[in-house]
């Protein structure tokens, strides 16, 4: 099979409004799982690896890997950097170390990202199946 | 339609209290002054609610007595050697007292969501002390504003408008006006420029205008000045007068370039964090010449690389301001009652997260007995999780233990942990449902509402941990009774 090519990026996660709206509607709503399964992505980056807007796209790092929607970052320019809202999906690929202090560390974490037209993306039951069994 | 006024949002740590709600036949119908997560709360919190107790059967949750699920979550915590009690930001102070009690009653661990926030800022804090102020000082006086690592618009919505730039303070004057006046400006440039390209030949076209001709006129300006370091330009940067884009784990670095710069010593480099030397030095200028400046850290500092030493080069920044002008430092604190939870919790043992009691006595060692570190060991045997959603926001691996042995869940929605639990119970809305006390982010303790009434039969958070903490005592006393 032919090797798609990957790009190597640092991952960022954090707040977005509309995961704050979604969160406050309901953990399970579907407006906070369309805001929270998603990866914004520097447009030039998208252009590298061939990604249309709303296409499935797997981030993987030493931890996980994960696939999300890409999502065209309206705060460019920022090449190499990826975007990612907090949630069940980040988590599946953020470091747990903590360093001594109690902080695993969900921002600044090597990884890389390849597009995955083929892959289904996981619902929030399906992610926790596979995350946890139950 | 009775409009209830005053009311306290609790949804983040800006805890705004001038919300005016609806309300008609006891439901909530409209919102006023609220920001967009607010609103979300205020308007939508019914949906996705579970209105009586689950416990798991066969693998299943299924619907139980409140009697039932309190006698199973009591033998649960009774039996556990080291159970963790984890969460409390998002509820009242009178419940997390109680949870309190409960963690002293089974020697368990109890840790607050500043685990996974400011728990390094609150280690920097104990280390270095933090020179800081109310957010009313900061809305009636700052003339300068550093958001670094935070991105209120997203996080904080109101944050900007209440209390620092677009707040009318009574010395300091509100910048709205100028930043319209300055998107226009812009917008109007650039549709200048786009007729332009439309009507000349491709060489004569010039170049769209961008700052790098006159890279400081904002700094220059009068009256408040707003500053946003981020790795991204957010929204807040947008606002800004002057975004400062520093590259990825390079915060410690632009911190003591600026202590350095304070200080008058000479730099050897052209780009500190990719932020070209003479930028800083201007900005240096900026922090120096205002009469009242003050930061606003966020996760940007806690969560990448250097964590609490991030903010410990921000609090001696800070600190060495202070020799040249007046400064102060403020952390964003995400949770409505996240400061609440540490306030609480210090006042109870003396130390604000991750406080272990399997000794009798409260023991205090960030890296041990921290939530994510007591759950990566594998040493918890059970667990409580009160207005919180580990499951979703911890690291998959640390999650998995959690997973692996019995879950009790007090929350008013379902989330990720509770579909993973043995034990749940629905709770009413602390601040909408319920009364309280929450502090906001600068530790000023606001009063909570109950805008209007639970639905039969669902509890407070405070009265749950009450009927479970009486039964884990009956079941202590009758099992001590037995040994003798």
């Amino acid at each position: 099979m032919e090797q798609k090519s990957r790009l190597r990026v640092t991952l960022i996660t954090g707040r977005t409004i509309d995961q704050g709206v979604g969160k406050e509607q309901g953990k399970v709503s579907e407006v906070y799982r369309d805001n929270v399964s998603i990866c914004y992505i520097d447009p030039s980056d998208l252009k590298k690896l061939g990604i249309k807007e709303k296409n499935n796209v797997l981030v993987l790092t030493e931890y996980g890997s994960v696939v999300v929607k890409a999502v065209r970052s309206l705060r460019a320019p920022h090449p190499g950097l990826i975007f990612m809202p907090y949630g069940p999906w980040a988590n599946a690929v953020m470091n747990p170390d903590t360093h001594g202090i109690g902080m695993p560390s969900l921002k600044g974490i090597p990884g890389e990202i390849q597009s995955a037209q083929e892959k289904p993306m996981l619902s929030l039951q399906e992610l926790l199946k596979e995350q946890f069994g139950k | 339609m009775p409009v209830v006024k005053a009311v306290t949002c609790p949804v983040c740590g800006c805890l705004c209290d001038d919300i005016e709600v609806t309300v008609e036949d006891g439901k909530i119908v409209k919102v006023k002054n609220s920001c967009a997560m607010s609103e979300s709360k205020f308007l939508g919190y019914g949906g996705h609610r579970r209105l009586k107790p689950l416990v798991r059967k066969n693998g299943n949750l299924v619907e139980t007595s409140l009697k039932e699920a309190v006698t199973k979550a009591a033998q649960i915590l009774a039996e556990a050697d080291y159970p963790l009690l984890y969460g409390w930001s998002s509820t009242s102070c009178e419940a997390i007292r109680v949870g309190l009690e409960l963690a002293e009653e089974v020697g368990g661990v109890i840790d607050n969501t500043s685990t996974i926030c400011h728990g390094p800022s609150a280690l920097s804090i104990q280390d270095i002390g933090i020179p800081t102020c109310t957010l009313g000082q900061v809305r009636h006086r700052a003339d300068l504003v550093i958001y670094w690592g935070s991105n209120p618009w997203a996080a904080h919505p109101r944050h900007i408008e209440r209390y620092t730039s677009f707040s009318d303070g009574r010395f300091e004057q509100n910048e709205w006006k100028g930043y319209m006046s300055k998107v226009k400006a812009s917008n109007a440039r650039k549709k200048f420029e786009s007729a332009l390209r439309k009507v000349l030949p491709k060489e004569g076209v010039p170049a769209p205008s961008t700052d790098s001709k006159d890279p400081y006129p904002a700094l220059l300006k009068q009256g408040r000045k707003l500053i946003v370091v981020d790795v991204r330009k957010t929204r807040s940067a947008e606002i800004a007068d002057y975004f400062v884009q520093v590259e990825p784990n390079k915060d410690y670095e632009l911190f003591e370039a600026f202590r350095a710069l304070i200080l008058n010593e000479e730099i050897d480099v052209d780009k500190v964090a990719g932020v070209p030397l003479e930028y800083l030095e201007e900005i240096a200028e900026v922090m120096i010449n205002c009469s009242f400046g003050v930061i606003f850290f966020g996760l940007g500092l806690t969560m990448s690389t250097g964590k609490l030493r991030n903010v410990d080069a921000a609090l001696s920044l800070t600190r060495d301001l202070n020799m040249r002008t007046k400064f102060m430092i403020i952390p964003m604190r995400g949770h409505f009652n996240v400061t609440g939870a540490d306030t609480v919790f210090t006042w109870q043992t003396g130390f604000p997260y991750a406080v272990d009691f399997s000794l009798a006595y409260p023991r205090y060692n960030p890296g041990e007995t921290t939530a994510v570190d007591v759950l990566l060991r594998e040493e918890s045997d059970a667990a409580l999780v009160v207005a919180s959603d580990p499951i979703a926001n911890f690291p998959k691996k640390a999650a998995q233990h959690m997973v692996k042995k019995p879950l009790i869940v007090i929350d008013p929605h379902m989330n990720a942990t509770s579909q993973m639990a043995d034990v749940v119970f629905p709770s009413a809305f602390v601040g909408i449902e319920a009364e309280g006390t929450a502090y906001r982010m600068d530790h000023v303790p606001l009063p909570l509402k109950k805008v209007v009434t639970p639905p039969k039969g669902v509890l407070t958070d405070q009265e749950i941990l009450k009927r479970i903490l009486s039964e884990v005592r009956k079941i202590k006393a009758s099992s001590s009774a037995e040994a003798a």
